[in-house]
């Protein structure tokens, strides 16, 4: 099991009877591509800082390919996110005022990985594979259109070969040819790679690229308890 | 990666930091500078005379006669009678005497009139003796000895007539033209008042102030020189003398017999105490100056850490960002600590930069207007411990918008 959820429970510090997630169980297998709809404000952003180690559950078993992050440290699950877990965000998936390279090698660089040597040839091939030209690589990211810095977003997540790729709303602010181009080369990313994809997002149009289908409402069960 | 990620992340905020640059380099400039006038002032100061045991001159205070005797600043309350010199010098106490005449000017330097032995006894810094660039001293009656500065300022060689003023005014009406002066010698810099000094005999001075009208009816028209250089030109007064005594031990001594001197009132001091007691005086404006640079300092300081704070804030993106690829949150209070560092670096060396391109514009105006000889060596050990001290202060300040930054890094939303 990729991710296996278990009876967790979070709630804010500062408001610790006001719970916000609670999830019986839910789990996703190895290599499974699975599409989570649901409302911005349905504790979404809680599940995915959960599953990143972002927060730390208050109850509860978060196991995420194979390892206990309810037991882990603040650090040592910062080192997990890191070499385990690529992320893309619907939009500041970069920071705007380095290059693409320098983008790209900031994130290998909290993980523990391979020596330097090869790091620059294989950024540029991610960068390649992504269309993005040549003369885009040393520009400050934020000068690139929104379309090129989502598929720059996606070299991010991908340099350090994560297991788990985690998707919020990556493609909201994208029109609908930018937004095709991004799921094809996505979705061709995860399984060359052979990824586990969790993507999130409210619009079900989405949904035919992937062949499960969760509802965040029926994962999180915490307006029916409270 | 890091330093390149701090400095981008700087160089995109541009405007705002290059305020706080400003304004940090402001501050470590008037620090710096503070700290550099007030040791190379002090230095400049203990090094104006050496070697004379006594200065005398009449009934006054002893920081006056020393400003004036030594510094050429301020004017003289009374002139010392010829006679009293020689009685004063008679006594086998007195390896030499150097008499000292003030009151005129040559284009706004002071003219003093003085001995040959001058040029023998006086000395300045660590015992060294005055020199010549060029020239000799003066023989004649209407010979004249510039000082390095007067003959730099002037563009005046050997050989060159010039006419001295009565009066101290750059402009003074009353040139005393009938009697131009020959420059026969050039000191060496020495980097005190007498580099700014227009040095002539006793005998020159007697022969500015003379009666020219009087004497061209008595000898029936224009004067010579060589008619002038006839007559006896003994001085009535002069306004003081500096004293070398055979044995040190009798200083005391003879400063008291001096202070007590019966026939006309006089006042003898002994240099270095009378330095000591005048650069105590400046000290408390020196704290004063030492105080205010500071304050600014931590004004520069807070502004810079108001800045990051602010860039907090408009970072929190960036910072959850830098959160979910991995970075922990201490690795955010050192890049803004570093970012702070860095500005605090720059700074450094702009505020380092203008002060030495100041002091090289201002240097001139400083040693003549001021008689201050500011060197241009500005890293001195202090300044240096200075700067260090910055540094530090530097992440201490930082350390609020750090604190923010760890804070916003570890909360994960």
């Amino acid at each position: 099991m990729a991710i296996q959820l278990n009876d967790v429970r979070f709630a804010y510090p500062e408001a610790p009877n006001d719970c916000v997630l609670n999830i019986k169980s839910w789990s996703v297998s190895d290599q499974e591509h699975v599409f989570v709809h649901g409302p911005s404000g349905g504790g979404k952003s809680t599940l995915l800082n959960l599953l990143s180690g972002m927060l730390d559950a208050s109850d509860g078993e978060v196991n995420v390919l194979g390892q206990r992050l309810d037991s882990m440290g603040a650090r040592q699950r910062d080192r997990f996110r890191a070499n385990h877990i690529g992320y893309i965000f619907q939009q500041f998936n970069l920071v705007p005022y380095i290059d693409a390279i320098d983008n790209i090698q900031l994130a290998h660089q909290f993980s523990n990985q391979q020596p330097q040597s090869s790091l620059f040839d294989e950024i540029k091939s991610l960068l390649s594979t992504f269309h993005i030209p040549q003369s885009e690589w040393h520009k400050p990211v934020g000068k690139l259109s929104i379309g090129q810095q989502q598929r720059i977003a996606i070299a991010r997540a991908m340099i350090n070969k994560p297991e788990l790729l985690i998707a919020d709303e990556p493609t909201s602010s994208l029109d609908n040819n930018n937004r095709d181009n991004f799921m094809s080369e996505l979705m061709a990313m995860a399984s060359e790679h052979r990824v586990t994809l969790l993507f999130v997002s409210h619009d079900m149009s989405l949904a035919n690229y992937f062949g499960r289908t969760d509802a965040l409402s029926e994962i999180n069960t915490v307006g029916e308890h409270n | 990666m890091f330093f390149r990620l701090a400095v981008k992340s700087l160089l995109n905020r541009k405007g705002s930091v290059m305020l706080t640059v400003l304004a940090m380099a402001v501050s470590i400039f008037v620090l710096l500078g503070v700290e550099h006038i007030r040791g190379q002032s002090k230095q400049s100061f203990n090094s104006t005379v050496s070697g004379v045991d006594l200065i005398v001159g009449a009934r006054t205070g002893s920081m006056n006669l020393l400003l004036y005797s030594v510094f050429r600043m301020g004017s003289p309350t009374n002139n010392i009678d010829w006679q009293t010199y020689q009685n004063i010098s008679a006594n086998p106490k007195v390896a030499w005497v150097i008499p000292i005449s003030l009151g005129d000017s040559h284009k706004g330097f002071r003219v003093m009139g003085t001995t040959t032995d001058y040029f023998t006894y006086f000395s300045y810094g660590n015992k060294r003796q005055l020199n010549f660039s060029q020239g000799k001293p003066f023989e004649q009656v209407f010979d004249v000895v510039l000082g390095a500065q007067v003959a730099k300022k002037l563009n005046y060689t050997l050989g060159e007539n010039i006419i001295l003023a009565h009066g101290l005014g750059k402009t003074s009406f009353s040139t005393h033209d009938q009697s131009p002066f020959k420059v026969v010698g050039i000191l060496g810099p020495t980097g005190t008042p007498v580099d700014q000094t227009v040095h002539v005999s006793l005998q020159g001075i007697e022969a500015v102030h003379m009666d020219w009208q009087q004497i061209a009816n008595m000898s029936g028209g224009a004067v010579s020189h060589k008619q002038i250089q006839a007559l006896e030109l003994e001085p009535k007064n002069i306004t003081a003398f500096m004293l070398g005594l055979t044995s040190r031990m009798a200083t005391f001594r003879v400063q008291r017999d001096i202070n007590n001197y019966s026939n006309e009132p006089l006042t003898a001091i002994l240099p270095g105490v009378a330095l000591a007691e005048l650069w105590q005086m400046m000290g408390l404006l020196e704290n004063i100056l030492r105080l205010i640079s500071g304050l600014i300092l931590v004004a520069a300081l807070l502004g810079l850490s108001a800045m990051m704070l602010a860039s907090i804030r408009e970072r929190e993106h960036e910072i959850h960002l830098l959160r979910v690829i991995g970075a922990p949150p201490w690795f955010l209070f050192l890049l803004v600590e570093l970012e702070a560092l860095l500005v605090s670096f720059v700074s450094m060396l702009v505020g380092i930069t203008g002060l030495y391109l100041s002091l090289l514009i201002a240097g001139d105006v400083l040693s003549t207007d001021f008689g201050l000889h500011i060197g241009l060596h500005i890293l001195s050990f202090n300044n240096l411990l200075f700067l260090l001290l910055v540094a530090g202060s530097t992440l201490i300040a930082a350390a609020i918008p750090s604190f923010t930054a760890y804070k916003s890094a570890s909360r994960g939303r």
